[in-house]
């Protein structure tokens, strides 16, 4: 069997704040295959940015390891390190604080190379090749960032990242920042360029509808935790956490029919606080399925089917978008 | 039944920049109108036009509500209609609050100024406002800075604030933008459930075509400063007839098929000036030709369905 390219085995990151410990990730296990993408959503403050630093290098993880190719990254120093920074690179959300005013992109790009240990030939040769693979004019080296549109920004962004061939991308809401005519061009590039080059991404979004169309598989994250992993057909069709599907019905569909048939579930207040997490599962105090042990023990997360494991004592009970909603209506009831 | 607003070629400009150019829609009371469109487009310069919250832009057009001309009215007059027949909510709550002055005393206030109650009243009404928008314990609530509540709450003070004096008409500029999608559609079902249950109109702007499918009755899509199109909701995303409305709604990933296929997309990018001779979206136009270089005025086609396009079937 293929080994997973990028795993984490108890990967926890905590930060001190003046309110006590924040556990942005909080015993995080998670692998991806070579060539395969991941999406990882969740609402903000769920830990998945955090995430996507932690597993290219950009922050320390707290407890726990990050593997890259299967050897623990935490040792690594000097070559080492400088030639694992090659091969994983990192996609911000904001194209325009993630390129420097004041550098041509190509000059940007250059700087890029050359800290990589690129030769001047070979950087100078690399640099047009790239822009045009990220779907930019070779001309566009000369061109400031203030000068062209947010979406081309975004395809500077990802020339950068894939000018050192990197094996392992995280995408962090690459298309969040831009506008839907050109967030469906920035998805169809990563998309081509993922197939071409064979890559594995960590593609890392808070809207579902854009994950469904990038990637295979699908984590869902929820206050430092992943609580569920599935193939996207079957977290679609038969989420097994309540939280998934609670995010399911929450995606307004772009069709005036089906948005007054679709059940809802219209969860009870926000994301509570991650210096002082609930106890036992984190999604109890919002959940419509809650019973008295979820307040108590922290569910593990368990497989349910090969490839789908969720973290959730009443999973079976989950099923479909519909049942949740059912219970979540019984509850108003009831209430 | 008579309009409860009548835009008519409405223009805003900025210096030699023109924003707005010639935008015209009417709505019924109770009616939720769509105002979708990319940024740039000008959808929240109209609302803000209709607020008369410019500086430093010249208007034209007019906009008739009940009976008086809303671009023409002085200060003092507009001052007596906005907050209390006209109420608007903006995309980041976080900064549409005051920070040092306590969320309850800025919804008080709003109770005072227009209703003239006294401060003991008028605190009482903010605390029924704060229970009406599903605030949790409401009598604390009352006596929080903005910084010390979630986006989504800061949310439901401003709708608080909206509907406190029982407005004829919100405009609600991207009201759920800024959070989270299950915080989102909490905001939604409240939104609904306010117009609903008080008949009051709304002017709905946002990019996000799955909100305005549910939340809407009529859509009018903005592009470059115009609107391109306008038609009932369920028509518009069963039939829709601009080339730029049948980008949009192609370029949108769906949740739950097609996953394998490219993305339809829109070649180029927005323009945001509309200073543009000609269809504004020619140059990004599949359809484009010789004809688009004259303006396509806004036209009724099959019933109720606008169309500004020139080769629009």
């Amino acid at each position: 069997m293929n080994a997973p390219l990028v795993a984490t085995l108890g990967l926890a990151r905590h930060y001190r704040t003046g309110r006590g410990v924040l556990r942005a990730l909080d015993g995080v296990d998670l692998s991806i295959d070579r060539g395969e993408t991941l999406g990882l959503v969740g609402e903000s403050g769920s830990g998945k940015s955090t995430l996507g630093r932690t597993l290219v290098g950009l922050q320390a993880p707290t407890h726990g390891s990050v593997l890259f190719d299967g050897a623990d990254t935490a040792g690594l120093r000097g070559d080492a390190l400088r030639a694992l920074r090659r091969r994983r690179q990192l996609v911000f959300q904001d194209p325009s604080g993630a390129l420097n005013p004041r550098m041509t992109l190509g000059a940007t790009l250059r700087e890029h190379l050359r800290v990589q240990g690129w030769t001047r030939a070979a950087v100078r040769e690399r640099v047009p090749d790239v822009l045009e693979q990220a779907g930019l004019p070779a001309a566009f080296a000369g061109r400031y960032p203030h000068e062209i549109s947010g979406g081309q920004r975004q395809r500077a962004v990802i020339a950068r990242a894939i000018s050192t061939d990197p094996d392992f991308i995280v995408a962090d809401e690459p298309v969040s920042a831009l506008d839907v005519s050109t967030r469906a061009q920035i998805i169809n590039l990563l998309r081509g360029l993922q197939r071409a080059r064979g890559l594995t991404m960590l593609f890392i979004s808070h809207d579902l509808s854009v994950v469904a169309h990038t990637c295979r598989h699908v984590a869902v994250m929820y206050l430092g935790r992943i609580v569920e992993v599935a193939p996207r057909e079957v977290l679609f069709a038969t989420p097994r956490h309540p939280y998934t599907a609670a995010l399911l019905s929450a995606v307004p569909v772009p069709d005036p029919v089906r948005e007054r048939q679709r059940g809802r579930i219209l969860l009870v207040g926000e994301t509570p606080d991650p210096s002082s997490p609930p106890s036992g599962c984190r999604f109890h105090p919002r959940c419509p399925l809650a019973s008295g042990i979820c307040a108590q023990v922290d569910p593990p997360m368990r497989s349910l089917a090969p490839g789908h494991t969720a973290a959730c004592h009443h999973s079976d009970k989950v099923g479909s978008v519909e049942a949740v909603a059912q219970a979540a209506r019984g509850l108003t009831a009831l209430g | 039944m008579s309009a409860l607003l009548d835009v008519c070629d409405l223009s805003v400009a900025f210096g030699d920049t023109r924003a707005v150019d010639g935008v015209s829609f009417s709505l019924a009371p109770g009616e939720t109108l769509g105002l979708v469109g990319e940024s740039g487009c000008g959808k929240s310069t109209t609302a803000l036009a209709l607020m008369r919250l410019l500086r430093g832009a010249r208007l034209g057009g007019s906009a008739m509500f009940g009976g008086r001309d809303l671009l023409a009215l002085d200060e003092a007059a507009m001052r007596r209609v906005r907050g209390a027949e006209v109420a608007m909510i903006f995309q980041d709550p976080g900064t549409a609050l005051h920070p040092l002055i306590r969320v309850g005393d800025q919804v008080a206030e709003v109770v005072r100024a227009h209703l003239g109650l006294s401060g003991g009243d008028s605190r009482a009404r903010a605390l029924d406002l704060f229970r009406k928008v599903g605030i949790a314990a409401p009598e604390q609530r009352l006596r929080a800075y903005p910084h010390e509540l979630s986006g989504g709450m800061c949310q439901r003070v401003m709708i608080a604030a909206a509907i406190a004096c029982s407005p004829r008409l919100l405009l609600a500029d991207e009201p759920t933008t800024a959070l989270d999608v299950t915080v989102q559609a909490q905001i939604l079902e409240l939104l609904r459930a306010v117009s609903r249950e008080a008949g009051m109109a709304v002017v709905l702007i946002t990019h996000d075509l799955g909100v305005v499918a549910g939340m809407t009755d009529r859509v009018a899509v903005m592009y470059a400063g115009r609107i391109v199109e306008s038609a009932a909701t369920d028509t518009l995303f069963a039939r829709p007839a601009h080339p730029y409305t049948r980008g949009l709604l192609g370029s949108v990933p769906a949740l739950d098929s097609g996953w394998e296929e490219e993305l339809a997309t829109i070649p180029g990018s927005v323009r945001t000036a509309a200073d543009v001779r000609g269809c504004p979206f020619a140059p990004r136009c599949p359809l484009a030709s010789e004809v688009c270089r004259e303006a396509p005025p806004l036209i009724e086609g099959a019933a109720g369905h606008l169309v500004a396009c020139w080769k629009a079937a």
